[in-house]
């Protein structure tokens, strides 16, 4: 069975409030998830559902075939969950904390002590293990957390923001160890950040007011952007106003160029010209630049990008999500 | 069981990796001794038995053991580690039952400090043990009693004072329900039988029952009975609340 995850339905109401409408998806082994959202968009209440934390008000979610409300034990066994936030008992340390976590997790022995260590050494946690966990800085308590999900090494793996709090390199740690994990796991994270996204996701669905309103790659969701496969020609310093006009209307009358737009970025004057879909003008407004001589710094193509996607998505009135 | 073990353990440890026990046991075992000197009149009364000891247990409890109990629940909804606890593979049952007899133990533990007291009764004369053992076990079933009261109460909040506060209140009431105070309250207007009912909860009754040596098994059935449902209310606040 490949689909380790499967929710199906799941809708949350708190009240008057439809804070998860009718969300569906499955996560394969091999699979790393990233669900995207923005804050207060149903995120964290979905992945409570999903580890069989909240109830859900309909719909339901099964890890490894176990739905995790009619076999919770079964289903729960089978799953490392980091909760948002990362909590553990502030007043034990990493050593009594993990070795609390894998007596539940029904080791013993020697097998309690070599899950501990690979752990502790997956998520680099040596040199803290007798301190209070209260005491560590944010970015080991994190690391805490992630050693308790990992310890017991699940099939199914869901984390709530798994970076949030880590500097650049542990955070770029962290990406390693979840792309060393993933080929035999199915991962769900939820993140806010899209850079995360594009570096370890193999899928993103973002969610807005409760519902999946996009599912996808990284990179098919960048594609959405009207600026994928663009040309974008940065300008070199203030050229005439005429000039860069004259040229706008050059490029728009290239094949394959839908329409060119005129921005400014950081000081900075750019011509995008937006290609019709599947065409391909670089080379073309590349010679043309050469051949009149434009006053061009740099000529690229843009491949969209996923912050946009995002902004256009999830700003986009409900009606239309 | 090896959950419940296991959560136990954890449980009992907290309490004293923080200066809480140490606190708590010293506090305890000061106002015990206290009360019984000197508003119990140990020595004047000049018989063997530990009836000075034991009569103040009731009004110790109803502020000691809420304060043990407030922490149960509400300390993991404030620190958010009830998310990270519910989600592991354990039943809210034995979540519930490890976290109850991890805090009665560690009850058990003060009151067994207080053994000073039955070697000094001995020395003195020669008292019945077997009414202060059965003493001894119903103040600690009475622990457990207001216990299942705190844990649950507990469970509703994430703020240990108000845990505290509505506990202790509830407590008060269970232990002085068959007393004038609330009988007085209710005679005249309420049927007998409901007067009967009310009167029956009373702890304090109970406990009474059993320190005079009257050793019945109904009132060891009622602390336990009184402990089994308030565990099994505990457990459905936890699951109804949890997540709030």
């Amino acid at each position: 069975m490949s689909e380790l995850i499967a929710i199906d339905g799941l809708t949350k109401w708190f009240g008057h409030i439809h804070a998860v409408q009718d969300v569906s998806f499955t996560v394969e082994r091999g699979e790393v998830l990233g669900f995207l959202g923005p804050n207060g968009a149903g995120k964290s209440t979905t992945m409570k559902m999903v580890a069989g934390f909240l109830q859900p008000t309909s719909g339901t979610a099964s890890l490894c075939g176990f739905d995790v409300l009619e076999q919770p034990i079964a289903a729960k066994r089978r799953m490392g969950y980091l909760p948002e936030g990362a909590p553990a008992y502030p007043d034990m340390t990493p050593t009594g904390f993990l070795g609390f976590i894998a007596s539940i997790r029904g080791f013993s022995g020697s097998e309690k002590n070599k899950r501990i260590a690979l752990a502790v050494e997956r998520a680099n946690l040596k040199g803290v293990m007798h301190q209070p966990i209260e005491t560590l800085s944010k970015g080991y308590k994190r690391r805490v957390g992630l050693a308790q999900a990992l310890l017991h090494d699940p099939p199914v793996l869901i984390m709530d923001e798994p970076t949030d709090g880590l500097d650049p390199n542990q955070k770029h740690e962290v990406r390693t160890l979840i792309e060393e994990m993933a080929p035999d796991k199915a991962i769900v994270i939820s993140t806010h950040l899209l850079e995360e996204v594009e570096a370890v996701c193999t899928r993103a669905i973002i969610i807005a007011h409760g519902r999946i309103v996009a599912d996808g790659t990284p990179a098919a969701l960048a594609a959405r952007d009207p600026w994928h496969n663009a040309v974008s020609l940065t300008l070199a310093a203030n050229p005439a106003p005429e000039l860069v006009a004259r040229m706008s209307a050059q490029i728009a009358e290239i094949d394959g160029v839908l329409m060119v737009e005129e921005v400014e970025e950081s000081g900075r004057r750019r011509l995008v010209a937006r290609i019709v879909t599947g065409a391909n003008a670089l080379a073309e407004i590349g010679a043309q630049a050469r051949n009149r001589n434009w006053p061009v710094a740099e000529i690229r193509l843009e491949h969209g990008r996923l912050d946009k996607v995002f902004r256009d998505i999830t700003t986009a009135p409900r009606a239309a999500a | 069981m090896r959950t419940v073990w296991t959560i136990f353990r954890r449980e009992l440890g907290a309490y004293f990796v923080t200066p809480v026990a140490y606190v708590f046991i010293v506090i305890f075992l000061v106002l015990a001794g206290t009360l019984t000197f000197f508003m119990g009149n140990f020595f004047d009364r000049s018989r063997a038995d530990l009836q000075p000891f034991f009569i103040f247990h009731p009004w110790l409890y109803l502020f000691l053991v809420p304060a043990i109990g407030m922490r149960l629940w509400a300390e993991e909804r404030k620190t958010g580690t009830i998310e990270l606890f519910l989600t592991l593979p354990l039943t809210t049952g034995q979540a519930v039952i490890g976290k109850f007899l991890a805090a009665w133990v560690f009850c058990g533990i003060a009151l067994l400090l207080t053994f000073p007291m039955w070697i000094t009764v001995n020395y003195l004369g020669s008292p019945d043990n077997g009414v202060i053992l059965a003493s001894y076990l119903g103040s600690w079933l009475m622990a457990g009693s207001f216990l299942a009261v705190g844990a649950a109460i507990s469970a509703l909040t994430r703020n240990q004072v108000i845990a505290f506060v509505i506990a202790a209140t509830i407590c008060f009431i269970l232990t002085v329900s068959g007393t004038d105070m609330v009988l007085g309250f209710l005679t005249g207007w309420a049927p007998q039988p409901v007067i009967d009912a009310v009167a029956s909860f009373s702890f304090l009754q109970h406990f009474l029952a059993v320190m005079r040596g009257v050793i019945d098994l109904k009132d060891f059935i009622f602390f336990a009975s009184m402990i089994l449902a308030f565990l099994y209310a505990n457990a459905i606040i936890v699951e109804l609340k949890k997540a709030e």
